[in-house]
């Protein structure tokens, strides 16, 4: 046994020696770039929704060929050796067969997924050499890369570039899918590559190849057919009910039996909100691009997003580790729809209060907490009852505990945040046959109009339309006539209207006198607003 | 506090809460068993525990038992009381005790109607129920009724509307509401009215206790009024027991389409007497014009009458108005205003119904 043992490890004593001359015999040619024999990239994590400078650096130094990644990188980072070694050979580079150590710094901050492959890719080609380790002061890099040497499409481009801006860089180099994304950003040059070697071209100094040419056609970023509420028969209650919902940003509630069109209203929404602001846009594109939701450009269409009832608390407000956004996040600047409000568990329910609250939310994982934004106009739909056929002749069979059951499963926090109830009913055959009423282009007209009153009556205040204005603001902005001042106070005292009903409707009457252009609200704003009330603690037969 | 139960109505009362239970197999001939003396019930029922509650009856501490109620805030009066309720005398098997939270014992003595129905009733039904309630308070009349969802409760929601007592017969014990949802509705009878068991408390709930507290219901009431029942309704059992009586059952009439409208609609054919409201009760118990409903009918505004009788003939939503010709522009801010001066409600799915 013994004798075996001393002849195998004589022989891999040879091979080691072996090595170790042939290591030996090219010093001389490595020697030269002794110096250089450290490089350093910037490149960019997301971090939640944020870009956080991460520094990627590579010592190359004589040793057995190995490649060690350090800095805390989840398994995709680790992979990256394989993915670099790959690609680096397959486009015409030669990996060197020395001791290759890379650090991702700072050290503390967890990093994760394949976006760091270029990054180390021309970190190593940089110290050995094969690419000027000057030119990379500028420069920042991002993006995936596959074995062949291909830039691989890569999410958060956006975040990148405005991280690289915030840090100073002057140039950027992406992926090509993303280049027209990440010069959404001013005061950057973005080179959008396809390989890593033109990747490295550019870092040697040849021109940059220009942007790719907007993508169009069906399928990209303009649906070929946007809903438009042009599409709508019938329903005019709820269109009417729509327009003033828009127009103050006010969150509300569809009831009405399955089938009668909840769904297809909701969707018509963002038609007719104003368009969204360039920083609105470039926040919305930025949480989209990391999420992976988008093709390219500037996402123009406001957000809507329409999660199943069987999402989880963390799935909806964000969360997870590493902390993703959720699609209340998702939904930023534009609409989240909760269809089936009385199915949703109530804990994510519940999870909703902060966001609706704070138009923000705080995810605490480990010692780390982030924000992610969340300002969204909640829109959400329900059966009247549990079997859905709430007044349609004798179909209802919900007795009074299966209505009181249903609407405790409705009440609570959420409802509050309510400003609308809007009932929809199945329209007529004539209705069906009749000719559209309005447009999207039409409503969306009134709409600006009235949040343009609004934006000058707030101005100054942390309420940018009525929606969002608080009890002070109501107190302080809402001007009504006589009249609709003692319906209002008739409408408290017979118990029609609780003390935050009261607030809710004043918000709703202002939004409805701002869209008919009056300076005051008037009796009739008034009382439309109090038919479009919700249906509060006040409904006498069920509390008795 | 009132406790002048003699010491024999206390006993008897004890025995048919401790025998709740056996009592479960014999819930079909309820009255019959419960119309038995001490002894034959024990037998009846007892089974193979017949010596034991034997004995149990025989060192029963009367004293213990009515201090219990005392505890538990209940007046308890027996049978043997000339002023336990003259109406209850008419049963077979009249209850030995009530037991009475909230105090009002005389009320039961007074005139009274009951007004029963479905747990699963209509929006249309509870209105009714409730108007029913309000006008019989109105003219003086105690609302009795069982406390159950649905129409029982809207029943005595418009007495106590109109201020008027109104009394709940619980089928359990009298000390806690039951539904136990319906606290709130207890609270509020106990106060101005009374609730009534002929258990005393801590009494857990059986099946059977359900017809036995209807027969109290029906007892004590002059005129029994069924308001919307389905075929299996505990409403038309009352219905049944009153008649039983020789006492007058009123019903109102519903849509032959609607299931819950079945049991009033049978009762009409079988002669009951029509119930279309709170006057058509007067008129039955006191002779026609005799006495008549203190309520004043008030007039919506001109400009409102067409959308109120649009309501009324059947265009209960915004959609449908909008149909009838109300642009949802003027039509949702005249509904608001009919609503908030009483003239219509607004129930579930944003149906407006016009207020009787």
């Amino acid at each position: 046994m013994g004798h075996v043992a001393f002849q195998l490890s004589a022989g891999a004593a040879v091979r080691v020696q072996e090595i170790w001359h042939s290591v030996c015999t090219t010093a001389d040619t490595t020697a030269r770039t002794l110096d250089a024999m450290l490089a350093r990239i910037a490149t960019f994590a997301i971090d939640g929704i944020d870009p956080r400078h991460v520094w990627v650096e590579v010592d190359i130094r004589s040793g057995l060929p190995a490649f060690t990644i350090v800095g805390l990188g989840d398994a995709a980072v680790r992979e990256s050796r394989d993915r670099v070694r790959s690609a680096i050979a397959n486009s015409g580079f030669e990996f060197p067969q020395t001791r290759i150590t890379a650090n991702l710094a700072p050290a503390f901050l967890r990093k994760v997924g394949p976006g760091f492959d270029a990054a180390l890719a021309l970190a190593v080609l940089a110290a050995s050499g094969q690419v000027p380790a000057e030119a990379l002061d500028a420069y920042a890099v991002f993006g995936e890369l596959s074995l062949s040497g291909d830039l691989r499409d890569s999410p958060g481009a956006l975040a990148v570039a405005e991280g690289a801006r915030r840090a100073g860089l002057e140039r950027l180099i992406v992926p090509r899918q993303r280049a027209r994304e990440a010069a959404l950003v001013e005061g950057l040059e973005i080179a959008g590559v396809s390989t890593l070697r033109a990747a490295a071209e550019v870092l040697a100094g040849g021109p940059p190849p220009p942007l790719p040419a907007p993508q169009t056609g069906p399928g990209v970023n303009a649906p070929v057919q946007e809903p438009d509420l042009a599409d709508v028969r019938g329903h005019a209650a709820p269109l009417l009910a729509l327009e003033i919902a828009a127009a103050g940003a006010h969150n509300l509630l569809f009831e009405g039996a399955p089938g009668t069109g909840k769904t297809m209203l909701a969707r018509r929404i963002p038609s007719i909100l104003p368009a969204m602001s360039r920083a609105e846009a470039i926040e919305v594109t930025r949480i989209h691009s990391i999420a992976g939701l988008h093709a390219s450009g500037l996402v123009q269409a406001r957000p809507f997003r329409a999660p199943h009832h069987t999402i989880s608390p963390s799935g909806l407000v964000g969360g997870g580790a590493p902390p993703r956004p959720g699609e209340a996040t998702l939904a930023n600047h534009g609409v989240l729809f909760l269809d089936e409000l009385a199915e949703f568990q109530r804990s994510t329910l519940d999870a909703l209060r902060q966001p609706l609250e704070d138009g923000c939310v705080t995810i605490v994982r480990g010692q780390r907490a982030l924000v992610f934004p969340t300002r969204f106009m909640l829109v959400a739909a329900t059966n009247p009852c549990p079997c859905g056929f709430a007044g349609v002749g004798d179909r209802c069979r919900c007795g009074e505990a299966d209505l009181r059951r249903h609407s405790r499963r409705l009440s609570g926090p959420l409802l509050d945040r309510m400003d609308l109830l809007i009932n929809v009913e199945r329209p007529t055959e004539p209705e069906l046959r009749a000719p559209p009423q309005t447009s999207s282009a039409l409503a969306r007209g009134r709409v600006a109009h009235a949040r343009e009153r609004q934006r000058f009556r707030l101005a100054g205040s942390a309420a940018r339309c009525n929606g969002e204005m608080d009890a002070r603001l109501v107190r302080r902005h809402v001007q009504l006539e006589e009249a609709a001042d003692r319906a209002l106070a008739r409408a408290y005292a017979v118990g029609a209207l609780s003390a935050r009903g009261r607030h809710r409707v004043m918000r709703v009457a202002q939004t409805i006198a701002d869209l008919a252009g009056h300076d005051r609200v008037t009796h009739a704003d008034l009382l439309t607003a109090l038919s479009l009330r919700q249906r509060g603690d006040a409904d006498a037969t069920l509390a008795a | 506090m009132n406790d002048r139960a003699c010491d024999a109505c206390v006993a008897r009362s004890w025995l048919v809460a401790r025998l709740a239970g056996h009592l479960e197999k014999a819930r079909s001939r309820i009255d019959q068993v419960l119309a038995l003396g001490v002894e034959d019930l024990i037998v009846a029922v007892g089974g193979r525990e017949t010596a034991r509650l034997r004995a149990e009856f025989e060192t029963l501490d009367p004293d213990g038992l009515r201090s219990r109620s005392g505890t538990a805030g209940l007046e308890t009066i027996c049978v043997c009381d000339p002023a336990y309720p003259a109406g209850l005398r008419a049963l077979a098997a009249p209850p030995a005790v009530l037991h009475v939270a909230g105090g009002a014992v005389d009320l039961l003595g007074g005139e009274s109607v009951a007004i029963v129905g479905s747990r699963r009733a209509s929006p249309y039904g509870l209105d009714v129920a409730r108007s029913l309630g309000r006008g019989l308070a109105i003219s003086g009349i105690t609302v009795v009724s069982g406390m159950a969802l649905g129409i029982d409760s809207a029943a005595h929601a418009g007495a106590l509307e109109a201020g008027g007592p109104t009394v709940a017969v619980l089928p359990g014990s009298a000390d806690q509401p039951y539904p136990p949802g319906k606290r709130a509705l207890y609270r509020r009878i106990a106060t101005s009215g009374a609730v009534v068991s002929e258990l005393g408390p801590g009494a857990d709930v059986w099946r059977w206790m359900f017809p036995a507290r209807n027969r109290i219901i029906a007892a004590l009431a002059a005129l029994t009024v069924v308001v919307e029942a389905s075929e299996r309704s505990g409403a038309l059992v009352t219905a049944r027991l009153a008649r039983g009586i020789g006492r007058p059952v009123g019903a109102v009439p519903g849509r032959v389409t609607t299931p819950q409208a079945t049991g009033p609609n049978c009762l009409l054919a079988g002669g009951a007497c029509v119930v279309r409201g709170p006057q058509d009760i007067l008129d039955h118990l006191f002779g026609v014009g005799e006495r008549t409903v203190r309520a004043s009918r008030r007039q919506p505004p001109s400009e409102l009458q067409p959308l109120l009788t649009a309501i009324a003939e059947g265009y209960e939503t915004a959609a449908a108005l909008a149909r009838a010709g109300f642009e949802p522009e003027n039509g949702l801010a005249a509904l608001a205003a009919l609503e908030l001066d009483g003239f219509v409600r607004r129930g579930t799915g944003g149906r407006y119904r016009v207020a009787p």
